[in-house]
This record gives structure tokens, sequence and C-alpha cells, in this order.
């Protein structure tokens, strides 16, 4: 079938998106908080194995070189804040390769900002903040719900996200009629914890309630800290509305030894996976070792955020030309 | 074998599942913005017709089942089998109870009907979404009686029973959507 030129949002939408982002920025103006641009197209990207990545040629003659289009502006930002711009925020686009569905188009809009000297605790604040002042009167009651991601996946899988016990997952899983996750998942811990999260417990989260998921389990660390009192336990946090994700923060890593030994074991990862070969961003290790302020950043994504704020269903219905016609 | 990739699911596919041919209804990406990518899929076994839900890794392949749709034409019922032809090339197929299951009380010698076949054996037949099949036995109605009420059941000469307007007399032949098991009009002759 042939795509349509029409937009799918509708310009009641389009308005809606515009006065979001011109809230975000009176926000972040009124905080301090700078705006900025990075690339979108580097030399280099994310080694992270669970996100796939758009490549693309530039011809510089005589020689090509690839170049990346971001998973998500992260690196380029903490170079910025290495290089002493204090903190900072961005509204851009940001690519993602094979996601679509109701809730991921492969091409969306993220805001990401970075707050130096701020604790995770100080930034899932301004995280709410942030949020229920842009949401609807209607919306704007909802309520702030803190809950540590072990205290809440005990609540409703009985399981000890913290303590990986195989036969104990599986033996919930066959309960709740997933057999196939054993397969699936088998001996990694990590993979049983997004299986059952996101079958299991996102959706049995409160409605009306922004919730606020911290203490991340260390497997699932990514570029967060450990948290220096239990290192099963890393400084991340996800925000949700409704059981949708809409964000991720982390107390940032400072340390280029211990970052680049996640890459390296990511690495590792895609090749033992047979995953396309990516290399490890060198100016922004280069950063690192320079020197990172202390940090917390999130990122958002907005278009699901604009779901919220308009009540759609899809994804798609609130961008004005998604990848089935763009 | 042909092998589906998890990025090809789509309402419609048929792929072999626990060794039964099954049929996509529908298929949800969902993803951790930080984690492992899946495809949670709402299929229905062909056999059984029942829906399930599997969840797969995204990236995952599965076995394709080898299931076509066939125009045929319904021939006679040994009693046993129900025996059917492809027009074109008069190829006769036979089908069992199992794979006729509710269509056989819509079943009309020479209607058209929709053959599914798995490995070329029958899966499953669909009838018309319209028959036309006339009443063996029903209520006598009042003369001049129009539609309205509730009306009465009526046996067709393939052995369902619908409900029909009460002016509506045996030997008549009337028009049945399949699909709702629904009277629709009477056929004049």
């Amino acid at each position: 079938m042939l795509a349509s030129w029409q937009p799918v949002a509708d310009i009641r939408q389009l308005r809606q998106r515009a006065q979001l982002l011109a809230a975000i920025r009176q926000f972040f103006a009124c905080r301090d908080v700078l705006e900025v641009e990075t690339p979108l197209l580097c030399r280099a990207t994310g080694t992270d194995p669970n996100l796939d990545f758009f490549a693309s040629q530039f011809h510089r003659t005589p020689a090509t070189q690839t170049l990346f289009l971001q998973t998500s502006p992260e690196f380029a930002m903490k170079r910025l804040l290495a290089a002493g711009s204090g903190s900072i925020f961005q509204i851009c686009k940001a690519f993602r390769n094979g996601e679509t569905g109701r809730f991921h188009n492969p091409e969306f809009t993220i805001l990401e900002w970075y707050r130096v000297g701020f604790t995770l605790q100080q930034l899932m604040d301004e995280v709410a903040d942030l949020l229920l002042g842009l949401l609807g009167p209607d919306l704007q009651r909802l309520s702030v719900l803190r809950i540590s991601y072990q205290q809440l996946f005990t609540q409703h899988t009985g399981l000890d996200a913290l303590v990986f016990e195989r036969w104990a997952y599986r033996q919930f899983a066959d309960g709740q009629d997933y057999p196939e996750a054993d397969g699936i998942c088998g001996d990694d811990h990590a993979l049983w914890l997004d299986f059952l999260f996101s079958h299991c417990v996102q959706n049995k989260m409160p409605e009306d309630t922004l919730c606020l998921v911290f203490g991340y389990p260390a497997v699932q660390s990514s570029l967060a800290r450990l948290n220096p009192e239990d290192a099963r336990v890393a400084e991340r946090f996800e925000v949700f509305i409704n059981g949708m994700e809409l964000g991720n923060g982390f107390f940032e890593l400072c340390d280029a030894d211990e970052q680049e030994a996640r890459f390296d074991s990511e690495i590792a990862h895609r090749r033992q996976h047979s995953l396309p070969d990516v290399a490890k961003d060198k100016l922004f290790l280069a950063a690192l070792k320079a020197g990172l302020p202390d940090c917390s950043g999130v990122a958002i994504g907005l278009d699901r955020l604009m779901m919220i704020v308009s009540g759609c269903d899809a994804i798609a219905e609130t961008l004005a030309f998604p990848i089935g016609n763009a | 074998m042909a092998t589906y990739s998890t990025n090809e699911f789509k309402g419609g596919l048929k792929i072999m599942l626990d060794n039964d041919p099954c049929s996509i209804i529908e298929n949800e990406f969902v993803k951790p913005g930080k984690g492992q990518a899946f495809n949670r899929v709402k299929i229905r076994n062909l056999k059984t017709g029942r829906v399930i839900e599997r969840t797969f890794k995204s990236g995952d392949t599965v076995e394709s089942a080898d299931v076509v749709d066939v125009e045929m034409q319904y021939l006679y019922s040994d009693g046993e089998f129900w025996h059917f032809m492809v027009p074109d090339t008069y190829e006769q197929y036979q089908a069992d109870k199992n794979a006729v299951s509710d269509a056989v009380k819509w079943l009309k010698e020479q209607d058209i009907c929709i053959m599914t076949l798995w490995n070329d054996s029958p899966l499953s037949v669909t009838p018309p979404n319209f028959v036309e099949l006339s009443i063996t036995e029903t209520d006598p109605g009042l003369k001049g009686d129009t539609s309205g009420g509730g009306g009465k059941p009526a046996t067709l000469e393939s052995g369902a029973v619908v409900r029909v307007p009460l002016f509506v007399q045996i030997g008549e032949m009337i028009r049945v959507d399949t699909r709702t098991g629904e009277y629709v009009s009477r056929v004049k002759e």
C-alpha cells in the first residue's frame, strides 16, 4: 500500500507538541540550565548490545568514513560537561535501528539533561517537577510514587531481583503462563529481569501514578555508578507514567577505566553474538580521563510523553510522519 | 524449510509452533529502553483453532508453516470424508471431520469454499460468506405475516439451524451469512 502524503498527527497535535517544547525550554531557562546542540552524526556510537544503530557513509574524497546516527546525545554532552559547560540540556532526534511498534519509532525526539552536582534523588525531584508541570490540569493530579526496583519487583513477582535463582524465576514464569521464558533467558540474570519486568511488573504499576523506580540491579547498570554501600545496586532510575516507560536516569559513571572496561565487555558480547562491531568512542573516553564533574543525567522520550499529553494509543499518532510514511 | 525472523512477524504470517501450524494474529514489539527487545505475539493454532500468546526474543527465527489457501469446489460427503476439487486442475482432496469442523453445516454441493492446506493436506475449510440453502423443516407461519417479531427456527438442507422470519416456509430457498449464522433474505427462483 502506498503511504499517504498526509501527516498522521493532526494539526492540533502539532500545536500541542510545539507548546510542550516551549514549556520545556522555559523550565530549564528558569533553572539556568544551558541549551546545547551536539552532532547527530558522529564517528563513534555506543557499544550497548541492546541498541542497534544506523550507520552511514561519509564521502570525503578520496576516502570514505563511516558515521553513526546517534542512539542518544549522551557521549557528546558528557564531553561538554568535562569541558566545564555546567548543567546542560538538549532536545534532539535520536535513532535506534529495528525499533518499531506501538511505543517505538526508529527516529524519535529525546530530551536529555545533566545536572552538575545533583544527586540522583535531586534529579528525580526535578524529573517529577518537570513532568507534572507539562501535563494538562487533569493529569497534574497524578500521584508520585518512589519505589526501589527490588521492592516493586518483589511486590509483583515475589522474587528477589538482586538474587538470581533460575529455578525460582522459572517457577514463577511458568505459573504466569510464560513457559517460554526459561528457553529465552537461560542463565542470563539481566535478561530474566527484562522479561519479568516488562511482562509481569510494568503492566501492574498503579494507575494515575508517576512512578520513579530507583536502585536498578547492577547487572543492568549500563552507564550508571554502582551504589557504594551495595554493589548489587546501580545508581539508576526510570520514570513511568501508568506503566509506560518515559525516561532513564543515572548518577553518571566518571571513572574512565571502568567505563572502558564496560565498553570492552560489551564489544566482546557483540562479537560473541555476531552483532555489528563498534569501536569505543575514544573522544568520549578522553573526556572522562580529563575529568567529568559529579553529575546526574536523564533522558526522556518526548514522543511518548506526547502520547500521554494528548491521550494517544500509539506513538505514530503523535508524529507528523512516522516511519510508515516518513 | 524456510524461516522467518521476528522482524518479519505480522498478522497472517504462518509459522510452526510446537509442531503445529499457526497463524500470527497480532505482534507487539516490547523493549525496555536499556534492555532486550521481545516480540509478544498472539497466535492462532490452525489445527485446534486455539489462540495463545507467546513471547520471542527479537531477532530470533522460527520455522515457516507451509500453509496455503486454495479455492475448491465441494463435491460430496461419503460419511467419513468430505471431498473437494480444485476447479482448474480437477485435483481432488478429502477432508476429515476435524478439518471440516463447523463448516460442515454450511456445505452445499457445487459451492466454492476456501480450503486451507498444510503440507498439501486439508487443514480447515472456510465456507463462502453467503450460502443459499433450502428449508427442510420449520413451523408453518401465518399467511400475510410480515417480518418483525422474533422469528422462528428453521432447519436447512445442510443441517444448519437459523432463525428466520415467520413468513418463510418449508421448501423456500434462503440466503444466510455463514460468518454470523444469520438469515439475510429469501431467494427468488
